[in-house]
């Protein structure tokens, strides 16, 4: 039994008695100790899905079918109390914004030790000697002093770390981390991911990792859901995505980032066009209207996920050859 | 920390003078002077002019108020000219605590009603209870409060008979006589209070629980009502404080009216007579207490927001 097991998730906004899909039909499964990443464009739904399992959606969104099970119990069934009861013991949540994602008012050892203490049942001194741990753990040297500062004396990545230590507090079975180094400078992207990594290895913990680029994925995880305007177009082995993708959204985003692998001197190229509104209805595959591929049929008929992708026609080898 | 709190003190003294510079002249303004309002029209020519070198109301007025102005830097506020020509300050410390008394009990009528009000308000947005809340808030403020205090009277201690009606009893009295004598003039100033503190935590709870650390908590499985109660709430009384602090200028100007209509001697009741009797010391000297309590409420609001914000540090 997978350890999250998402089936058919579809989450709706409803707003002025109008329901408008933002995650459609989305399924995919996390294993045990496993590293999924999510990638995809600003608004494809990313952060919606991984709320909808956390049980944080903002009010205006529901759930509207599908199923969440999480070692096999499905949270929909579950009440207020009970999900409450999983959110930090059995998952938790790493934010993309590490500058306003802590309470700035309450010192960064109060803001760990609260979750210790609920989640754990320590006492407040035990709470304390184990936030000093998780806080050496997470990389912030001077742990005792830094447990009574708040969170402006703390640079971005160090607060990132701090969320970390948080996330970690209660020693959750799944993390997930929404872009947790967006906000950041490049040159500590690379230093938090590092961390995240080796911090799920050593605890066993599953990470479902949410990036914009498809370009590192193959680095920290070992499956990938490429996600577009609310649905998964593509979902398989990172390594294999990385080298040869079958969507056509998944080959666009991996030339808009630069590859490890490749000759410098060939340029980067965004996707044309912005990414699908969920509020403007659109025909057939949702990215038709972007794809250099698109016939008339791509305009007509949603394109069935079979075989790891979305797309009536995925790329091969000849199907590259052909198009260039 | 302590070098800003000097500097403040420094500050609030100079509010000061310059507040009893003020009120020195701008008393003067008021028509009418002090000999008429006690010798009325009994008193002849001479008498008239014996009092006036007596008070030496006779002095320019520069002269009369370097005189004052000497003797209080010297904690000298001078003597009533009227009836049996008390020291102004006996008179002051006298009706202080009964203003105090009436501050502190209306100030913990006004939180205690307008906090849960504000929480509820702003956590079930739209619900009957946040309508309610609105309601008693416009009511509140709509009410003036010597009409509220009159039905205070008129229903609790004329017809029902469960509180006094009028006067103080001291602390030293007992707790009982003492609050029992406060409470209704308490709620009479407080509701006015608790309705303006109300709307502004709910309004600055609603925007803090928007904000992406509350999200960070619950996503700790933490109860709603820990996350209410540590991680909102708090962080809602920032911008509030402030406002509580403006507001107690509202509690006392309420008690000069409230004081009067429960005929409790405080500092309001003294003004007033004062005023009425151009009995110039008198209304100097209170003037110059009640600044001095804004100026102090003022310097405690700003070292709060030092404890309760940690961003901010006073140097
Ligand atoms: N609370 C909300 N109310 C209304 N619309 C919302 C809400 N949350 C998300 N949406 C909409 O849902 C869509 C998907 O949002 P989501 O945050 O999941 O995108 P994302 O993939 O996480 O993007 P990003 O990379 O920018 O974080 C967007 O169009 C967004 O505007
Ligand atoms: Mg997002």
């Amino acid at each position: 039994m997978p350890l999250l097991d998402t089936q058919n998730l579809t989450v709706s906004l409803t707003q002025d008695g109008i329901e408008t899909p933002l995650v459609r039909d989305v399924s995919f499964s996390v294993e045990r100790g496993e590293t999924l990443a999510i990638v995809g464009e600003s608004g494809s739904g990313k952060s919606v899905s991984s709320l909808a399992i956390m049980g944080l959606l903002a009010k205006a969104l529901q759930i509207q079918s599908g199923r969440i099970l999480f070692e096999g119990r499905d949270l929909r069934t579950l009440d207020d109390e009970a999900l409450r009861q999983m959110r930090g013991r059995d998952m938790s949540m790493v934010f993309q914004e590490p500058m306003t994602s802590l309470n700035p008012v309450r010192s960064i050892g109060s803001q760990i030790i609260e979750s210790i203490e609920e989640n754990l049942g320590f006492s407040r001194s035990d709470a304390r000697a184990r936030a000093i741990d998780l806080l050496k753990e997470v990389g912030v040297a001077d742990a005792e002093r830094r447990l009574k500062q708040y969170p402006h004396h703390f640079s971005g990545g160090m607060r990132q770390r701090v969320m970390i230590a948080i996330a970690l507090a209660a020693e959750p079975k799944l993390i997930i981390a929404d872009e947790p180094t967006t906000a950041l400078d490049v040159t500590i992207q690379a230093q938090i991911l590092d961390l995240m990594a080796r911090i799920c290895k050593d605890h066993g913990t599953a990470l479902i990792l949410i990036t914009h680029n498809l370009g590192i994925v193959a680095r920290y995880a070992q499956r990938v859901n490429v996600m577009y305007g609310g649905r998964i177009v593509e979902s398989g082995d990172a390594r294999a995505i990385y080298n040869a993708p079958r969507h056509p959204y998944s080959e666009g985003l991996l030339r808009s980032v630069p590859r490890l692998d490749q000759d410098r001197s060939i340029p980067l190229k965004p996707i044309q066009g912005s990414p699908a509104d969920p509020f403007t209805s659109i025909s057939g595959c949702r990215f038709h209207p972007r794809c250099p591929y698109a016939t008339h049929i791509c305009k007509q008929e949603v394109p069935p996920f079979t075989a790891g992708v979305a797309c009536h026609f995925p790329l091969t080898a000849d199907a590259l050859e052909s198009a260039s | 920390m302590l070098g800003y709190i000097l500097r403040r003190l420094v500050g609030a003294v100079l509010v000061m003078l310059a507040v009893a510079t003020l009120v020195f002249f701008m008393i003067r303004l008021v028509p009418g002077d002090p000999i008429a309002a006690m010798l009325a029209d009994a008193g002849s020519q001479e008498a008239r002019e014996a009092m006036t070198r007596r008070l030496g109301l006779d002095q320019p007025v520069i002269v009369q108020f370097f005189y004052w102005f000497g003797n209080m830097l010297q904690g000298d506020l001078g003597a009533s000219i009227y009836g049996s020509n008390q020291p102004v300050m006996k008179i002051l410390m006298e009706a202080l605590p009964k203003t105090l008394s009436l501050a502190l009990i209306s100030f913990l009528i006004a939180i205690t009603i307008a906090i849960p009000a504000g929480i509820i308000a702003a956590t079930r947005k739209n619900s009957a209870a946040d309508v309610g809340v609105s309601l008693f808030a416009f009511l509140g403020l709509s009410m003036p409060d010597f009409w509220l205090a009159i039905i205070l009277i008129i229903v609790f201690a004329a017809n029902l008979q469960w509180l006094p009606a009028i006067g103080y009893a001291p602390l030293a009295d007992g707790f009982w006589p003492w609050l029992s004598h406060l409470i209704l003039p308490g709620i009479a100033i407080g509701t006015g209070f608790s309705a303006i503190i109300a709307r502004m935590i709910r309004s600055s709870m609603l925007e803090v629980m928007q904000a992406d650390y509350m999200r960070t908590a619950a996503s700790k499985g933490l109860t709603q009502r820990v996350v209410l109660m540590r991680h909102a709430f708090p962080n809602a009384l920032i911008p509030v404080i402030t406002v509580i602090g403006i507001a107690f200028a509202l509690l006392i100007s309420g008690a000069v009216v409230v004081e009067n209509v429960f005929s409790i001697k405080g500092l309001g009741r003294v003004l007033i007579q004062g005023i009425q009797n151009r009995d110039y010391p008198v209304v100097q000297g209170a003037v110059l207490l009640i600044s001095a309590f804004f100026v102090l409420t003022n310097l405690v609001v700003d070292l709060l927001y030092a404890v309760i914000d940690p961003r901010i540090r006073y140097s």
